[in-house]
C-alpha cells in the first residue's frame, strides 16, 4: 500500500469512526431513559468483529445505574466522587482542567462528542496524569486527552476495564498504561506524540488491544510483562518502533508469554527516538517494526510489516539489548516464537551498526526483515526463502501451528472476579481490620474477649465508640489500649455496633 | 518479737532483691495481635487477605493483596523468640540484643545514621526498620539474604555487631535452666528426647517467628484504601495522588499495599561526605549494572524511622523526597558510573507537591500491634530500653 493508499484508508476508518460517533452522539445528546437506555445499548455491543468472547458486555458488569452529566465549567471529579458503581459519568464538550481519579467499582467515563466538538482533558503541560483508576470494571471512552506530564489513562490494579474511542496527544510518557490489571479491552483509539509507548500494557493479564492508530510515538503499542494478549488490527506507523513485547528485568511480575500479533499495519516506524534518557526505550533502534525482547510463545502473523529502515522483526534476548540490568530471576531468552506468514517489504534499508556488521559477515546485501540476536529455543520462521533474514538458521522452518485463527480473543470468557471478595459492612471491615487484631469472641488474646466487651456494654454502642478514643488502663492484667483516636466519630459508632452484634 | 519482724522483713527484702533468674517465665499460649491461632498455628488476619492481586504479587493499587506473608508459627515459638529478641545474651559480651539497633519504640530502628556494636565500632549501613519484615523475600540493604534465619547471623555473627558466635549461643543457652526449660516447650518433640540440647537452627527459628509477626497494616492510608474516603485529609490526600503519579512514580517502585515491589534499584542516592562510594548489590552479584543497587525498602511506619537512606544520609522526609527532585544521577560521585533505573528522572515537583508527599507518607504510621518488651528475660540481664 503506498502513501496515498494509506491516506486513503485512514480517511475511510475515520468516515466509519464518524458514522459511529455521530449515531452515538445522536442518542446521547438528549436526557430521556430511553435514549440513555440505547446509548448504553450502542456502548455494550461487541466491537472487535467477531463472535463470542469479544463482546464489551462481558467485561463489566453492565451500567444499570443512573447517569451523571458533567457539563463544561464543573469538575469531572466532582460527578466521579458522588458516583455509585453502577453509573456513568457523561462529559460534555468542553475543556477539563483535572485529574480524574477513580478509585471505586463499574463506574463510566463516558464523553459527548456534538458538533463536532469533544470533551478535553487538558493538563496544559502541568498536571501529572489525565485518568487515574484503581477501582473494578471501569470505562472511558470519548475522550480526548491532551498535554499531560506523566500519561494519559493510567489504571494501578483495575481488573475488566473498557478503553476505547479516545484521542490522546502529549500525554507524557504513556498514553493509555493498565498496571497489575485482569481481562481489558483497549480499542479504536487514536494515540501520537508519546515519549515512550502510547499503549503500555505492564504487568496484566488476558489483554485485547485491537483497532487502534498510533503514530509518532517512540514506541507505538507495548506488552511488557503481561501474558494472555491479542494484539491485532492497528495501525502503527512513523513511532520508533511499532509494536514491542519486553520481559524487562527488575519488575515484581516477571514473565511475557502467549502474545498474538496479527493483522496489523506496521509501516515506516522510523521516527527519531526522543525517549528520555535511561529509559529502556530510548535504547531501541529507530526504524523496527516489531521487537520480541526475551518475550515466549509469541505468534506473528498476517501483519504488514514494511518500510522501517532498521529491521521489520528483531528478536533478542537481555544480554543483547541496551539498557538492561540482568535478573537472575528473569528469563532473559526468547521461546518459542513464531513467525508465520506476514508481508514483508522494504525494511532495513538504512539499519544501525551493529546489524550493518551482521549484513557484511554474511554476505547480506538486502535489508532485514527479521534479525535474531543472542539465545532462544524452539523458535520458527516459515517461508524465509520469500524474505531478508540474519540470524535464524537455528529457527525451525515450520511451526507448530500455521494460524492463531482458531484463538478469537484472550479476554475471559466473563469478568475476572472482583479483586475484593468482601461483602462487609463498614463496621465489619473497621472490626475485622483493627479490633480483632486483638480481640477474639471468647477467648482472652491480647485483650478482654469480645463477649466480655459485649456484656459491660451491653445496649451501649456509644460507650464503646467514645471509650477507645480515649482509652484508660481498666486492668492490670491487659496491656494498654491504644487509642482509636484518629478514627471519626461515624466509623467509631459504626465499628461499636458490629462489635456487640459478634456472635463468634 | 522483734526478731520475728526482722526476719519476715528480711525474708520480704530477700524475695524482693531475688535474682530475676528465679522468676518462672512462662511462654504465652496465644498467638499475637493480628494473628490466629488455627490448629496451633499463628495466621495473619488482615483486610487485605480480602483482595487478590495480579498473579499473587502482592503490588498493586488500592485494595490490593498483600505478598505472601511468613506465619504459621506456634505462638510458644514466637514468645520464645520474643524474650531471645530482647535478651542480650546472644550477643558476644553480654550488652546488646537484636532490640539495641531494632528498638520498638523506635520504629524498630534506631533512630542513628549508624548503629554502635559490641566494641563501639560503627556499622557501615543505617538500621532497617523491622515492621513488616515477614512479607519481605530479601533482607539486608544489599538484598543479600533470603531468609530472616539467613539474615540474623550477619549482625550475630559480625565483629561491629553483636561480635558472637553459635558456641556462645549455645554455651549460654544450655546453660540457663530457664531457656532449656522454655526450648523445651517451644520444641516438646525435639526434647522429647532426654538427651536433647537447644539447637541453633531453634535458636533462629524462634527469633524468625517473632520477628514475622511485626504488623503495620492500620494506618490511616489503610482506612482510606479499604473505603473510608475521610481517613485522609485533603493534602494528605493530595499527597497519595502526586505518590502515585506517574510524575513523581514513587509507587512505581514503592508500590502498595506493602510501599515496596521488592526488587533491587539503582537509584544513585548518595553516601555522606568523605564517605566511600557503598557498592550494594554489586558487593556479591555478577551483573555489574547492579553496582550500587540497593533493595526498595516499604514505606510503612517510615516517619519513625529516621534517618533515611542506607547511609542514613537523610534527616528529614522532606530531604529524602526532595532527593528525587534533584535531577537524574545528581548525587553520583563524579569518577562513579551508575546505571541508574529509569524511573529515577526528573520529575521537577514543586515545592508544594514535595510538601504533599511528606503529608502522606506520615499517614502510614501504624504501631497499634507493637509488641510488648518483656520486664524480664530468662539471662537475668538488663533488657535494653
Amino acid at each position: 500500500m503506498n502513501k496515498k493508499g494509506l491516506v486513503v484508508g485512514i480517511i475511510a476508518m475515520l468516515v466509519a469512526a464518524g458514522a459511529g460517533y455521530l449515531t452515538a452522539k445522536k442518542q446521547m445528546a438528549g436526557s430521556s431513559s430511553a435514549e440513555i437506555a440505547s446509548a448504553q445499548s450502542l456502548l455494550t455491543a461487541s466491537r472487535t468483529g467477531s463472535s463470542g468472547k469479544g463482546d464489551a458486555a462481558t467485561l463489566t458488569t453492565a451500567m444499570t445505574g443512573k447517569l451523571i452529566t458533567v457539563k463544561a465549567g464543573e469538575t469531572i471529579q466532582n460527578a466521579v466522587n458522588s458516583a455509585q458503581p453502577g453509573d456513568t459519568v457523561q462529559v460534555m464538550p468542553g475543556t477539563y482542567n483535572e485529574t480524574v481519579y477513580i478509585d471505586k467499582d463499574n463506574i463510566a467515563l463516558i464523553g459527548v462528542v456534538q458538533d463536532g466538538k469533544w470533551p478535553v482533558l487538558d493538563g496544559m503541560s502541568k498536571l501529572n496524569d489525565a485518568v487515574l483508576y484503581s477501582g473494578n470494571g471501569i470505562r472511558v471512552e470519548n475522550l480526548k486527552i491532551v498535554k499531560f506530564k506523566g500519561n494519559g489513562i493510567m489504571g494501578q490494579s483495575g481488573n475488566n476495564f473498557v478503553l476505547r474511542h479516545n484521542w490522546i496527544e502529549n500525554t507524557g510518557v504513556y498514553g493509555i498504561f493498565p498496571q497489575f490489571g485482569q481481562n481489558g479491552l483497549i480499542q479504536y483509539n487514536v494515540l501520537s506524540g508519546i515519549e515512550d509507548a502510547a499503549i503500555y500494557v505492564g504487568m496484566s493479564d488476558n489483554i485485547q488491544v485491537d483497532h487502534n492508530e498510533v503514530h509518532g510515538n517512540v514506541a507505538g503499542i507495548e506488552i511488557e510483562n503481561s501474558r494472555h494478549a491479542v494484539v491485532e488490527n492497528n495501525m502503527v506507523y512513523d513511532n520508533a518502533g511499532g509494536i514491542l513485547t519486553f520481559v524487562t528485568p527488575w519488575l515484581p511480575i516477571k514473565t511475557t508469554f502467549d502474545v498474538i500479533i496479527r493483522n496489523n499495519f506496521i509501516v515506516g516506524n522510523n521516527h527519531v527516538n526522543f525517549g528520555a534518557p535511561g529509559s529502556l526505550v530510548s535504547g531501541i533502534p529507530s526504524g523496527t517494526g516489531v521487537i520480541v525482547m526475551a518475550a515466549k510463545d509469541v505468534i506473528i502473523e498476517n501483519n504488514v510489516i514494511r518500510d522501517n529502515k532498521n529491521s521489520g522483526i528483531i528478536v533478542a534476548d537481555h544480554k543483547s539489548f541496551a539498557n538492561i540490568t540482568i535478573d537472575p530471576d528473569s528469563d532473559p531468552f526468547p521461546d518459542r516464537v513464531s513467525v508465520l506468514t506476514n508481508l514483508f517489504a522494504n525494511n532495513g534499508f538504512d539499519p544501525v551498526g551493529d546489524i550493518k556488521t551482521l549484513m557484511t559477515a554474511t554476505l547480506t546485501t538486502v535489508g532485514p526483515d527479521i534479525v535474531a540476536v543472542g539465545g532462544g529455543h524452539g523458535n520458527c520462521m516459515v517461508d524465509r526463502a520469500g524474505h531478508s533474514t540474519l540470524g535464524i538458521s537455528s529457527w525451525a522452518t515450520t511451526c507448530p501451528k500455521n494460524s492463531s485463527a482458531d484463538i478469537v480473543t484472550l479476554l475471559l470468557d466473563k469478568p475476572a472476579a472482583p479483586r475484593s471478595t468482601e461483602t462487609a459492612t463498614k463496621g465489619q471491615v473497621l472490626y475485622n481490620g483493627i479490633c480483632a487484631g486483638c480481640h477474639t469472641y471468647s477467648a482472652r488474646m491480647i485483650g478482654p474477649p469480645t463477649q466480655i466487651i459485649q456484656a459491660l456494654y451491653a445496649g451501649n454502642a456509644q460507650g464503646i465508640a467514645d471509650y477507645i478514643a480515649n482509652p484508660v488502663k481498666k486492668r492490670e492484667d491487659f496491656p494498654a489500649m491504644p487509642s482509636q483516636g484518629h478514627l471519626s466519630p461515624e466509623m467509631r459508632k459504626a465499628v461499636a455496633e458490629y462489635m456487640l452484634t459478634v456472635k463468634k | 518479737m522483734r526478731c520475728l519482724w526482722m526476719c519476715v522483713f528480711v525474708a520480704l527484702l530477700t524475695l524482693v532483691a531475688a535474682p530475676a533468674r528465679s522468676v518462672e517465665i512462662q511462654l504465652t499460649a496465644q498467638c499475637p495481635a493480628s494473628f490466629e491461632n488455627r490448629a496451633g498455628h499463628c495466621k495473619l488476619v488482615s483486610n487485605y487477605s480480602n483482595y487478590a492481586s495480579l498473579e499473587n504479587g502482592g503490588v498493586g493499587g488500592l485494595k490490593t493483596g498483600l505478598p505472601e506473608i511468613r506465619d504459621g508459627f506456634t505462638p510458644k515459638e514466637i514468645d520464645l523468640g520474643r524474650y531471645l529478641f530482647f535478651d542480650p545474651i546472644l550477643s558476644g559480651n553480654n550488652k546488646q540484643s537484636c532490640a539495641s539497633c531494632h528498638n520498638p519504640d523506635k520504629g524498630f530502628a534506631d533512630g542513628r545514621q549508624f548503629s554502635a556494636g559490641a566494641n563501639g565500632a560503627l556499622t557501615a549501613r543505617n538500621a532497617p526498620s523491622l515492621w513488616n519484615v515477614g512479607f519481605l523475600k530479601r533482607y539486608f540493604w544489599d538484598g543479600r539474604a533470603n531468609s530472616l534465619e539467613e539474615q540474623m547471623q550477619g549482625p550475630l555473627y559480625s565483629k561491629i555487631e553483636m561480635a558472637s558466635s553459635p558456641e556462645k549461643i549455645l554455651a549460654s543457652l544450655n546453660g540457663n535452666a530457664s531457656y532449656r526449660r522454655l526450648f523445651a516447650s517451644a520444641y516438646a518433640t525435639s526434647f522429647a528426647d532426654p538427651k536433647a540440647t537447644i539447637r541453633i537452627d531453634q535458636v533462629y527459628r524462634s527469633i524468625a517467628a517473632f520477628e514475622s509477626t511485626f504488623i503495620s497494616l492500620n494506618s490511616r492510608y489503610d482506612l482510606y484504601a479499604h473505603g473510608f474516603p475521610d481517613a485522609l485529609n485533603k493534602k494528605e490526600v493530595e499527597g497519595l495522588n502526586v505518590f502515585r503519579s506517574f510524575v513523581a512514580r514513587c509507587a512505581e517502585c514503592h508500590t502498595p499495599p506493602l510501599f515496596s515491589n521488592q526488587q533491587i534499584v539503582v537509584i544513585g542516592s548518595p553516601e555522606p561526605d568523605g564517605r566511600a562510594f557503598d557498592p550494594g548489590a554489586g558487593s556479591y552479584s555478577p551483573e555489574p549494572r547492579l553496582r550500587g543497587g540497593f533493595k526498595v525498602p516499604s514505606l510503612r511506619n517510615v516517619e519513625l524511622t529516621a534517618p533515611y537512606m542506607h547511609s542514613g544520609r537523610f534527616g528529614t522526609l522532606r530531604e529524602t523526597v526532595a532527593f528525587y527532585n534533584g535531577g537524574r544521577g545528581h548525587a553520583v560521585p563524579k569518577d562513579e558510573k551508575l546505571f541508574l533505573h529509569w524511573h529515577i528522572h526528573e520529575p521537577k515537583l514543586t515545592d508544594a507537591e514535595l510538601d504533599r508527599l511528606v503529608d502522606f507518607l506520615k499517614t502510614l504510621t501504624d504501631e497499634s500491634f507493637k509488641p510488648q518488651r518483656p520486664a524480664v528475660v530468662p539471662s537475668g540481664l538488663a533488657v535494653s530500653k
